[in-house]
C-alpha cells in the first residue's frame, strides 16, 4: 500500500503539471479580461485532436506538432476575442462571457463530433506506453515529458509576465483595468494577446491529455469542471495559486483513487473544493478584494 | 389626463395579452393533435417552467447558477425511484409524487445554497458547477439507490398516442403556472426588490439593511421547488432516467440561455426564450439527429442572437416600443425640443426597469 501511495503521489505531481499549465491559461484570461472562459475545456480537446490528426495523417510527432498547433490555437483565440469577447459590455460581463464561450464550445464540440465521431481515440506515439523505472517506481515516459513541457512553458509564461514590458502591461491590467488604461496601457491589445496565450497553452495541454487519456468530443465538459475548480481553489486570477491548486487536487484525486476507488475520486475532488470554499471563500491562495464580486 | 387613460388602456391590453397567451397554452393540444408536435410542446413547457424558476433566482439576484440540474435530476429521481421501487401502477397516481419531488429539491437547496452563497458571483458560478458534478457522480455511483448507469424505469401509464402527450402537457403546464406565480409574486414584493438591489450592488444593499444572505438563500430555495417538480414530470414523461440525462450540463446552460435570450429578470423573457429555443432544439434534434449538427446550429443561433440583441428580446423590443411611443407622444403634444422627462406611463418601462439598471454595479 505504501508503495502504491508513493506511486499515486508521483503520478499526481507529473499529471498535475499539465493541469497547472491549462489552469494558468484560464486564470490569466480571467484576471486580465474579467471573464470566465467555459470553452477552455473544448480547446484542450481541440488541441488533442489537432495533434492526433498531425500524428495519424501526416506522421508528425506530437511534441514536434506543437510548433503548428500552439500558433494555430493562438490565432483561434485571438479570432474569438476579436469576434465576440471584445463586444461584451461591462454590464453582466461574467454572465455574458459564460454564455458566449459556452456557445462557442457547443459549436466546436458539434464540429469535432461531425468530423471525428464519438469513438474514443488516443494518441499513441512509441513513448506513450514505455516507462522509466526509478527506485522501484514507474515513471511513464509520456508523463515525464509532459511534465517537463509544462514546466518549460510555465517558465516561459513567467518570463513573459515578469521580465518583459508586455508582461508589465498584463500585470497592470490584472490588477486594475481602469487604472492600467489611465497610465497608458493599451488594455484592448493586452486583452487580445492574453486571450490568445491563454488559449494557446491548451494546445500543449491537449497534446499531453490526448496521449495520457482516451478522448472524444464530449471530454470537454469534464475538463472544464476540473479546470474551473482548480482555478477557484487557487484564487481567481492568481497564477501561482492555479499551479499549487493543480498539484493539490490532482494528487488528492490520485491518492483517493488508490486507497479507495477510482469511481469516487472525482467526488472527493469536488467535495474538497466545497470544504475549502466554505472555510475560505476566496480559495486557498486568493486575496480578498476590497469589493470582491 | 391622457397619461392616466393611456396607462389604464395599457394595463388592460397587457392583461388581455396574458389571457390570450394562457388560453392558447391551454388550448394547444386541442388545436394540434400531431404527436410529434405535442411531444415538442411538452418539452417546450418543461423548459419554460425550468427557465422561469431559474430566472426567479438568477435573473433577479444576478447570481448565475449553472447547477439547477441538481434540482431537476433530484426531482426526476425522486418520482421514478419511489414509483418503480414500490411497484406503483402507471397512471394518474404517480403524479401525486410531483409536489414531493419539488419539496426534495427544496430540502437539497438549503445546504447547497448555504455553501454556494458564501461566495460572490464568479466563484458562485463555479461552485454550482462543482455541486452539479458531485450529484451526477452520486447518481452514477450510489447503485443501491439509483441503479447507477443502467438507470431506472417508471411504471408505464395506460395512455397511448396523443392522449399520452396531452396528460403530460397539462401536468407540465400546472408546474409552469406555479413557477410563473412564484416569479410574479417575487417580482412584485419587497423581497423581489431586495433581490434586485443585491444584483445592482450587493455591498450597498447590505449597507442599506438588506439581509443579503437570507434573501439570496430564500430565493435559491424557492426557485428549486418548480425545477424539482418539472424534473419529476420530465422523468415520468420519458419513462426511464439515466444519470447523464437527469443531471445534464446542457440543461443548466440551456435554461440560462433561454432566460437571457428572452430577457434576464423579466417575467415574459424565460417564457419566450424557453418556448422558442426548446422547440428549435427539439426540431433540430429530430432533423439532424444523425450527425449532431444540431449542436452547431444551436450554438450558432445563440451567438447570432447575442451579437444582434445583447440585451435579450423582451427588453430590446420594449425599449424600441417605448422610444417609438415617446417620439409619437412628443410629435402629438408638439412639445419643446429635447428629450422629454421619463414618466412612469408605460408598462413596458416598468417591465424593463428591472434590466436597465446602471452599469456601475458590477465593477
Amino acid at each position: 500500500m505504501g508503495t502504491q501511495l508513493v506511486q499515486a503521489v508521483i503520478d499526481g505531481v507529473l499529471t498535475g503539471g499539465v493541469y497547472a499549465l491549462m489552469a494558468a491559461g484560464l486564470t490569466l484570461i480571467f484576471g486580465v479580461l474579467d471573464i470566465i472562459n467555459i470553452a477552455q475545456g473544448i480547446f484542450v480537446v481541440l488541441g488533442a485532436y489537432l495533434s492526433y490528426v498531425l500524428w495519424t495523417d501526416v506522421g508528425v510527432d506530437p511534441f514536434l506538432g506543437l510548433l503548428v498547433t500552439i500558433p494555430a490555437l493562438f490565432v483561434l483565440g485571438v479570432g474569438i476575442e476579436w469576434a465576440f469577447i471584445r463586444r461584451l459590455g461591462e454590464r453582466d460581463r461574467v454572465t455574458m462571457s459564460i454564455l458566449v464561450t459556452y456557445a462557442v464550445s457547443l459549436i466546436i464540440e458539434g464540429a469535432l463530433d461531425i468530423a471525428f465521431g464519438t469513438n474514443v481515440v488516443q494518441l499513441r506515439p512509441s513513448y506513450a506506453t514505455s516507462s522509466f523505472f526509478v527506485f522501484g517506481f514507474y515513471l511513464p515516459h509520456i508523463y515525464v515529458y509532459g511534465f517537463v513541457l509544462a514546466v518549460v512553458l510555465l517558465a516561459g509564461i513567467y518570463v513573459l509576465l515578469y521580465r518583459t514590458r508586455f508582461g508589465a502591461s498584463v500585470r497592470a491590467s490584472l490588477q486594475d483595468r481602469t487604472a492600467a488604461r489611465l497610465i497608458g496601457v493599451n488594455v484592448q491589445r493586452v486583452s487580445t494577446i492574453t486571450f490568445g496565450i491563454g488559449v494557446a497553452v491548451t494546445a500543449a495541454g491537449g497534446m499531453v491529455f490526448g496521449t495520457t487519456n482516451g478522448f472524444n468530443a464530449n471530454s470537454g465538459a469534464d475538463l472544464i469542471s476540473r479546470l474551473l475548480s482548480i482555478v477557484i481553489l487557487g484564487g481567481l486570477g492568481s497564477i501561482g495559486g492555479a499551479m499549487g491548486a493543480s498539484l493539490f487536487m490532482v494528487v488528492l484525486e490520485d491518492i483517493v483513487a488508490t486507497v479507495w476507488s477510482p469511481v469516487w475520486s472525482p467526488v472527493v475532488y469536488f467535495a474538497g473544493l466545497l470544504i475549502v470554499l466554505s472555510i475560505r471563500p476566496v480559495g486557498l491562495f486568493g486575496r480578498a478584494a476590497a469589493r470582491a464580486q | 389626463m391622457t397619461t392616466r387613460r393611456a396607462r389604464a388602456a395599457a394595463t388592460t391590453a397587457k392583461a388581455a395579452f396574458w389571457v390570450v397567451v394562457a388560453g392558447l397554452l391551454v388550448a394547444f393540444p386541442a388545436i394540434f393533435t400531431n404527436t410529434t408536435v405535442t411531444s415538442i410542446a411538452v418539452f417546450a413547457v418543461i423548459y419554460m417552467a425550468a427557465a422561469t424558476a431559474w430566472n426567479s433566482f438568477s435573473g433577479y439576484s444576478g447570481y448565475v447558477s449553472i447547477g439547477h440540474a441538481v434540482f431537476f435530476g433530484s426531482g426526476a429521481y425522486t418520482l421514478v425511484l419511489i414509483a418503480s421501487d414500490n411497484h406503483w401502477p402507471g397512471g394518474y397516481g404517480v403524479f401525486t409524487l410531483v409536489p414531493l419531488a419539488g419539496l426534495v429539491a427544496m430540502v437539497i437547496a438549503v445546504p447547497y445554497g448555504l455553501v454556494a452563497l458564501r461566495t460572490r458571483r464568479h466563484t458562485f458560478v463555479v461552485v454550482t458547477i462543482a455541486v452539479f458534478f458531485i450529484f451526477q457522480l452520486l447518481a452514477y455511483n450510489l447503485k443501491f439507490l439509483t441503479h447507477g448507469s443502467q438507470g431506472a424505469v417508471t411504471p408505464t401509464p395506460p395512455w397511448i398516442g396523443a392522449g399520452y402527450n396531452d396528460r403530460f402537457y397539462y401536468a407540465a403546464l400546472c408546474v409552469l403556472a406555479i413557477a410563473v406565480a412564484i416569479s410574479v409574486g417575487m417580482r412584485r414584493s419587497r423581497f423581489g426588490l431586495q433581490l434586485l438591489a443585491i444584483r445592482d450592488d450587493e455591498d450597498r444593499a447590505a449597507g442599506l439593511g438588506v439581509r443579503t444572505t437570507r434573501v439570496k438563500l430564500s430565493a435559491f430555495v424557492l426557485s428549486a421547488f418548480p425545477v424539482g417538480m418539472i424534473g419529476a414530470v420530465w422523468g415520468y414523461f420519458l419513462g426511464s432516467i439515466h444519470p447523464q440525462f437527469a443531471f445534464n450540463a446542457l440543461f443548466d446552460l440551456s435554461i440560462a440561455i433561454m432566460s437571457f435570450l428572452g430577457g434576464l429578470g423579466t417575467i415574459s423573457g424565460p417564457l419566450l426564450g424557453g418556448a422558442l429555443l426548446e422547440s428549435l432544439q427539439q426540431y433540430f434534434a429530430i432533423q439532424y439527429s444523425q450527425d449532431n449538427l444540431y449542436l452547431v446550429a444551436y450554438g450558432a443561433l445563440f451567438l447570432f442572437v447575442i451579437v444582434l440583441l445583447p440585451r435579450g428580446v423582451i427588453p430590446t423590443v420594449a425599449g424600441t416600443l417605448r422610444s417609438w411611443r415617446d417620439r409619437r407622444g412628443q410629435v402629438r403634444a408638439g412639445s419643446a425640443p429635447g428629450p422629454q422627462p421619463a414618466g412612469q406611463a408605460s408598462p413596458a418601462r416598468a417591465l424593463s426597469a428591472a434590466s436597465s439598471y446602471p452599469a456601475g454595479g458590477d465593477d
